[in-house]
């Protein structure tokens, strides 16, 4: 059994090392690239989502190299995200590949096919098993994020932004060639020093701008354009409202109550949307409430075009940009965006930040 | 004075009108239905609503922006699941909250919350909610809900039959949709796919079924299919459909494509529609397999009338041409 998966953000760095500690072959796919995408559109349904073309690019990458058996969580609605491994699966046969899919689903759809599948893809032979590879698994993303999250803290403040990129891609690059656990959380921990010891510049207020929206989007950098390192450079201190850990700890580790941080977002969410819409159209619409009430200068809802969660939330931020005086642009993101377009939005919208401080503080000082 | 209120001729519209419309007439309430869907309204509804939604999301605000001023209260209902672990699209759970968000000045809304996913018991909370604006005791309110549900099972019935008897409920509503009850002619019959709203709307899809029935083509679509059968389809698929508006469609194809009763397939799809993306690619799939032609119709707002004309004329003809040429002899000598 090769297993691979589709790129999600920093997963699969966690994932494979993940995989390797349970005795397990892991082929990652490569980084996405324009001709990840260019193969998983041409072989894609013309309207559905952008995750589901990328996603069978990498398939196809990945096969190539060697994988036999696919992993991919699942989920029963009311987002198309929930039939994505039919679809996959329809299009990957189409081809003449065959491949197994292991999909792991919501408990709610059959028990006992979720425990199975947990038990051939951890190579458990019971519950603790099980139990003692989801800790470590839960160890490894929550130092991936971490090392995520303060790279683009550091960036923002850092003399000279491009260290940290440079710090960060040699990280990516010998984590591919780390085998298990252990290497890769020596190879962390040597990052995170790095990361510590880059030249801040004193006394800087950067802008700070939330990124919401849907969670794909959010959190893989081909697909939103690596728009953490555009802001980075540009100054400003970029915080996601969705990170892998924060769905791991809503929808695995607080399993059936969901996280602190995500109840947080619907109750913030509340004067405006009472109920799910599907995705995470009510933690955008939470998240945005968040950033507003807690002084960040902008919001940027990232979604990939005809986004159904996402388009109700849209609509609804319209009221929240009201209410709060905060300003939120966003970005819908498919397979023909032009890299210098949205890089001329994110310049227009950092300028008219920074104007909008400016006014700020010199009405203050009149 | 009787309450006013608004129902939009859009959406649910042409699922539930004679439960909703008999149960606010039996409280005493005065329904008025906005009229059918014509370019002012779609312009009023494009104005208000976020770019990015569909048509049909769009025409819906349309119709809100026509009743706003007219009535006292307009009944959106938000229908989140109508059968028991299942869902609606996305769009519709959030299309009061959309509503309330888009225009500025609104009479009030009767947003009551439809969520049978747990249990078929909510209903009763989700009528009592509905029923509360009008009418203080529990019991008249239950007896309207009661009587307008057996208005609507006849509705089902009949629908099952072949007839859209849309024109039984309110005089606005065309015939165009009244089929003979016996389909004669299996070699000819059209099976209309798509959302409930984008069929019955004439003018979303440009009078497809007038235009269908002109060639002299019989009409199927999905709810003329019985819905127990629709799901004993839909089941067959490798993972349980989870939209109710799936069940519905895929399970309906699925089950004419394998009895064999009509001659070809014509999708009505709204660009954007995320629902319909999965859809026509499982029914597309299972057509290819059946050898039953396939076309996909998709609407905007600004598709040209022309064009549709077009397409649907090459089908007709190429469907014909199917029939007339075969001549059934095995290419095996």
């Amino acid at each position: 059994m090769k297993i691979t998966f589709p790129h999600f953000g920093n997963v699969y760095i966690a994932g494979k090392a993940f995989f390797e500690e349970l005795g397990q072959e892991v082929i990652p796919p490569p980084k996405s690239s324009r001709k990840t995408l260019e193969m998983g559109t041409k072989f894609s349904q013309e309207t559905i989502c952008l995750p589901l073309k990328v996603m069978i690019g990498n398939f196809l990458e990945s096969i190539e190299k060697g994988a036999d058996t696919i992993v991919l969580t699942g989920s029963c609605g009311p987002c198309r995200f929930g039939y994505y491994s039919i679809l996959q699966r329809n299009i990957l046969e189409e081809l003449g590949y065959n491949v197994e899919f292991i999909v792991l689903d919501p408990a709610g759809e059959g028990f006992k096919r979720l425990k199975k599948n947990a038990y051939t893809l951890f190579n458990a032979k019971n519950i603790r098993d099980v139990y003692r590879a989801g800790k470590l698994g839960w160890q490894l993303i929550n130092k991936a994020d971490y090392i995520t999250d303060l790279s683009n803290k550091k960036r923002a403040y850092a003399v000279n932004s491009h260290e940290v990129d440079a710090i960060i891609d040699r990280y990516y690059r010998d984590a591919e060639k780390t085998f298990r656990a252990k290497e890769l959380m020596d190879l962390m921990d040597d990052t995170i020093n790095e990361l510590n010891n880059v030249k801040l510049k004193d006394g800087f207020e950067p802008i700070r701008i939330g990124i919401i929206g849907e969670i794909y989007t959010v959190i893989e950098p081909f697909v939103n354009m690596e728009i953490e390192r555009k802001l980075g450079h540009m100054g400003v201190l970029v915080d996601k409202s969705l990170t892998p850990t924060i769905w791991v700890e809503h929808h695995v580790k607080s399993f059936p109550f969901g996280s602190k941080t995500e109840r947080l977002k619907y109750k913030k969410a509340e004067p405006y949307l009472k109920t799910l819409v599907g995705g995470h159209g009510r933690e955008t619409v939470g998240s945005a409430v968040y950033y507003a009430e807690n002084g960040f200068d902008g919001a940027i809802q990232l979604l990939p075009l005809n986004c159904m969660p996402e388009i109700v939330a849209k609509s609804i931020l319209s009221s929240v940009i009201e209410d709060y005086k905060f300003p939120i642009m966003t970005l819908i993101l498919d397979e023909m965006t032009g890299e210098a377009g949205y890089m001329t939005r994110l310049e227009a919208f950092v300028d008219l930040l920074y104007r909008k401080r400016e006014e700020k503080k010199w009405k203050s000082i009149i | 004075m009787n309450i006013r209120v608004g129902i939009p001729r859009s959406m649910f519209y042409f699922d539930y009108i004679p439960l909703w419309k008999r149960f606010f007439e039996c409280l005493g309430a005065e329904v008025i239905i906005s009229p059918r869907t014509n370019k002012h309204i779609l312009n009023r509804g494009v104005n208000a609503c976020v770019d990015e939604s569909c048509l049909p999301v769009k025409v819906f605000h349309g119709h809100v922006d026509y009743l706003k001023d007219k009535v006292d209260c307009i009944f959106i209902p938000k229908i989140i699941s109508t059968y028991k672990r299942e869902y609606n699209c996305p769009k519709h759970l959030g299309l009061p909250d959309m509503i309330k968000h888009s225009f500025s000045e609104l009479p009030c809304i009767i947003d009551i919350e439809v969520n049978l996913r747990k249990s078929d018991r909510n209903l009763k909370k989700s009528v009592l909610n509905a029923g509360s604006f009008f009418e203080k005791r529990k019991r008249r309110i239950y007896n309207a809900f009661n009587e307008a549900l057996k208005q609507y099972d006849d509705y089902v019935k009949m629908m099952t039959k072949g007839i859209i008897p849309l024109r039984t409920f309110d005089k606005n509503d065309d015939m165009s949709l009244l089929s003979s009850i016996i389909r004669k002619d299996y070699n000819r019959t059209i099976l209309v796919l798509g959302h409930s709203y984008n069929i019955y709307d004439q003018f979303i899809n440009m009078g497809l079924i007038k235009k269908l029935k002109n060639l002299g083509f019989d009409i199927v679509t999905a709810e003329m299919v019985e819905e127990k059968r629709a799901r004993e389809y839909a089941a067959k698929l490798p993972k349980r459909m989870f939209w109710t508006n799936g069940q519905r469609i895929i399970g309906a194809a699925y089950s004419l494509i394998d009895e064999k009763s009509i001659s070809g397939i014509i999708y009505v799809s709204a660009f954007g529609c995320g629902l319909d993306s999965v859809f026509i690619d499982l029914v597309e799939r299972k057509a290819k397999e059946a050898r039953i032609p396939f076309t996909l119709l998709t609407i905007d707002e600004q598709t040209g009338e022309a064009g549709v004309n077009t397409r649907v004329e090459a089908f007709t003809d190429m469907l014909d041409w199917r029939k007339k040429d075969e001549d059934n002899i095995s290419t095996l000598w």
